[in-house]
């Protein structure tokens, strides 16, 4: 519903109002309607200037918009030191934060195109930031020299030094991550997607509890310590990364992967395999009548996924240096399945800036207001519920997301509708 | 839901895909076994065999009161209600703290004879009615709108996600602290220790059977659970709301034409899926003697499995599925260890997937 203005909102709920019966002795109708009337009144000019905006770009010429876009870019370069000087407690602190920001845009992304794009539901999406980030780890070494250390603690072992080819494991948890998500996706995606949904939940713990588990491999829940960080060893140009310690680089790679990752997934969603799956998210039945190949389609999208969270997983592994599988929980950790879903619903399903917002907002609120501590899982389910209710599209939704969800003029598989005025 | 209708194509042969299947299928599973006995990985005794065949019918039995509220909210709605562990998870407090508050039970002091029967049952009305009061707030508050507007059902699985965190998460924050920056101190219920259950049923050996001890706990649950499924059956097949609840199942317009009502009717869904749960929780807690806030995530996804195993939507379905769920568990832990219990649930649910998606009794409510 970003297509319209505070005056054409409120001559609908005035309209809505005079259609419903009950309308004098209960101004407004149930508790969400009024709620949503509420907000609506009170964000229209929000809304008003976030509309004028994307006009306004979508306005511009080609040399124009690639200006903005670069200056989007340098904004967000700068972020560490903006939110440094502004909010600064101590050094490094809003450094990490901007990390923590950027892993969880990367992931949001990622999720986007299996909910958003393909509209099916992943609930274990952190398998395969686990998957990527385990991967580095068991390749790298490090989960080799802890497990022997941990065996031989008098023994000394030679900390692995790859530095320069850590970038090849990028391509390896891609390989990994994008291997188990066909091998999952290949039974349960021809099946109906709410069933989906669970599977990917019980594979989300199922990755966890064997990496628990496997303890000659992963080190089970002592969890792998010391991951190498990568080093950039090109002629005249040497940078050895440092971990935790100095956060920025890794804010600077992930920008970059981000940019990166948003204009393949820009190309994929604008061609044909971007209108076969808003196809499928629509009405799968008719999208395949069509022609449209569902199964494949939607592992396309599984697989994509996959490969987003894997490089997410990667650089994870870098930065913070230590994994456990506590680190990859359904909720509770960090970056767990339900959070990365309470980024894209909150920011927006289906569009690229919508998910990125969400995932700013969900891992900065809590940072800013320490006082939520604990309780933020409660206030992100509830969120999810009211974003549900009040506005389904999210904070910045995409136009054609926005319709399908408010329940327009597309949808989903609906169900069916009970009427005001049948049950009051 | 439309039932697929066969088309009889001449005599049907006994050797035909589906029973195939079905052959090849227990015959590797009777492979396996056999192999598994051969090498030692399995146990040869009988009498392990038969303790692992009770427990697993005792876990059994309360997956399948929990599975049941799944597949009929699932049959009327088309919903996965996520939530619902959570509303298992109520349940286990609301049993606690009548067996602690109101009977004000002492570690030391188990009720015995005529108290003890008494105690229990007000303990498991009382977790049925805290979960079904759960199940049917949840529904007038968070899925009532987005019926209202026929959301998509992608929004309705997300906020059954946000249901299902808002209420663990309540539980968690109820320690006795002051949170979300209030001024005074929530009060001290759940957070995030346990709530252990005193004593009351014993959990000691009363008589063998081939060898195999069986306490009073596991006669407890194993008879409660048969006459609440017995129960169940005989409403949704015999009683008015029963009949609603299929019809709706069935075909919502349609039903709403001839006069049921639609909301009454889901809500009566969810209070008695609620109703299941709570009594399921009851025995839970009283089994294993914990109440916690994250308690109700691995006994709802079993039991959701049971429900689709035994074909979603489908009550008796849910019942077998229930059974055969713990079975297969108890079995899988004979063979492997007990850190891989929580695996072999998911296995089993990515197996039936895949070889039969309809479950075992195919979907339909009633049947």
């Amino acid at each position: 519903m970003s297509s319209e203005t505070g005056e054409e909102l409120e001559s609908q709920a005035r309209k809505a109002q005079e259609a419903t019966p009950g309308g004098i002795s209960e101004p407004g109708g149930p508790w969400h309607k009024r709620g949503r009337d509420r907000v609506r009144q009170f964000t229209a000019p929000i809304r008003g200037g976030m509309q004028r905006s994307r006009t306004w770009y979508e306005g511009l010429p080609t040399w124009a918009k690639a200006i903005v876009v670069v200056t989007v870019i340098t904004v967000a370069a700068l972020a560490p030191f903006i939110m440094n000087a502004t909010l600064g407690v101590a050094a490094g602190y809003w450094e990490a934060i901007a990390v923590k920001i950027g892993i969880a845009a990367l992931l949001a992304l990622g999720l986007n195109v299996v909910v958003g794009f393909a509209g099916l539901l992943d609930l274990g999406y952190v398998a395969f930031f686990a998957i990527g980030a385990y991967t580095y780890a068991i390749a790298s070494g490090a989960a080799r020299f802890g497990i022997d250390t941990f065996a031989n603690p008098t023994k000394h072992f030679p900390i692995p030094e790859w530095h320069m080819y850590m970038w090849l494991f990028f391509f390896l948890a891609l390989a990994v991550a994008v291997g188990s998500g066909i091998l999952l996706g290949a039974p349960t995606l021809r099946l109906r997607g709410d069933y989906l949904a669970i599977v990917t939940l019980g594979f989300g713990e199922i990755v966890r509890i064997t990496a628990n588990n496997l303890d000659s491999f992963t080190n089970g829940a002592k969890g792998i310590n010391e991951i190498p960080a990568p080093a950039i060893g090109l002629p005249g140009v040497h940078y050895q990364f440092q971990g935790s310690f100095q956060s920025n680089p890794y804010y600077w790679l992930l920008l970059g992967v981000i940019v990166m990752w948003i204009f393949l997934l820009r190309r994929v969603n604008a061609g044909r395999v971007g209108r076969a799956w808003a196809a499928i998210r629509e009405d799968e039945v008719a999208a395949a009548a069509m022609g449209v190949p569902t199964v494949r389609m939607k592992l396309g999208a599984f697989a994509m996924g996959a490969a987003v969270a894997s490089f997410g997983g990667v650089i994870y592994a870098m930065w913070v240096g230590f994994i456990s599988p506590d680190s990859f929980t359904l909720f509770g950790s960090e970056f767990s399945s339900v959070i990365i879903l309470a980024m894209v619903v909150l920011g927006g399903m289906g569009g690229f800036a919508g998910p990125i917002v969400g995932a700013a907002l969900v891992v900065f609120l809590p940072e800013r207001f320490r006082s939520l501590g604990d309780s933020r899982y409660l206030v992100f389910g509830l969120v999810l519920v009211l974003v549900m209710i009040l506005r389904p599209q999210g904070l910045i939704p995409s136009k054609r997301r926005a319709r399908e969800l408010t329940g327009g003029e597309l949808h989903e598989q609906t169900l069916y509708e009970v009427r005001e005025e049948a049950s009051a | 839901m439309a039932t697929t209708e066969r088309v009889a194509t001449g005599p049907r042969s006994p050797f035909n895909g589906r029973s195939l299947a079905w052959v090849c299928g227990l015959a590797a599973v009777a492979i396996l076994l056999t192999l598994g006995i051969r090498d030692g990985t399995c146990p040869s005794s009988g009498s392990i065999w038969l303790s692992y065949f009770i427990y697993g019918l005792r876990s059994g039995a309360i997956y399948a009161m929990v599975a049941l509220g799944y597949t009929m909210v699932y049959g009327v709605l088309q919903l996965l209600n996520f939530a619902h562990s959570e509303v298992f998870m109520i349940g286990t407090f609301a049993a606690v703290y009548t067996l602690k508050g109101l009977f004000g039970v002492q570690p030391n002091h188990p009720p015995t004879g005529l108290t003890l029967v008494f105690v229990l049952l007000v303990t498991m009305i009382f977790a049925a009615a805290a979960s079904g009061t759960t199940a049917v707030v949840m529904e007038r508050l968070a899925y009532r709108p987005l019926r209202r507007r026929g959301a998509s059902r992608l929004a309705y699985l997300i906020t059954a996600i946000g249901v299902s965190l808002v209420l663990s998460n309540l539980l968690l924050l109820l320690d006795g602290g002051p949170h979300l920056g209030l001024p005074w101190n929530w009060p001290a219920v759940g957070g995030p220790g346990a709530v252990n259950y005193p004593p009351t049923i014993s959990q000691a050996k009363w008589f063998s059977i081939g060898g195999v001890p069986i306490s009073p706990v596991t006669v407890l649950v194993m008879a409660v659970a048969v006459v609440m499924l017995i129960v169940l059956d005989q409403f949704v097949r015999r009683t008015r709301t029963g009949q609603g609840i299929r019809a709706v199942a069935e075909d919502p317009e349609t039903a709403s034409l001839m006069g049921v009502n639609v909301d009454r009717t889901v809500v009566s869904t969810f209070l008695v899926g609620g109703l299941m749960a709570g009594v399921a929780a009851a025995l839970f807690g009283i089994t294993f003697g914990a109440a916690q806030y994250s308690i109700g995530f691995y006994p709802g996804l079993k039991a959701f499995t049971a429900a689709v195993l035994g074909g979603i939507g489908n009550v008796r379905g849910a019942m077998l599925g229930g059974l055969l769920l713990g079975l297969i568990e108890q079995f899988g832990i004979a063979c492997t260890a007990a850190q891989w219990q929580n695996v072999i649930a998911f296995v089993v649910l990515v197996a039936v997937l895949m070889f039969r998606p309809t479950g075992i009794l195919g979907e339909q409510v009633g049947g």
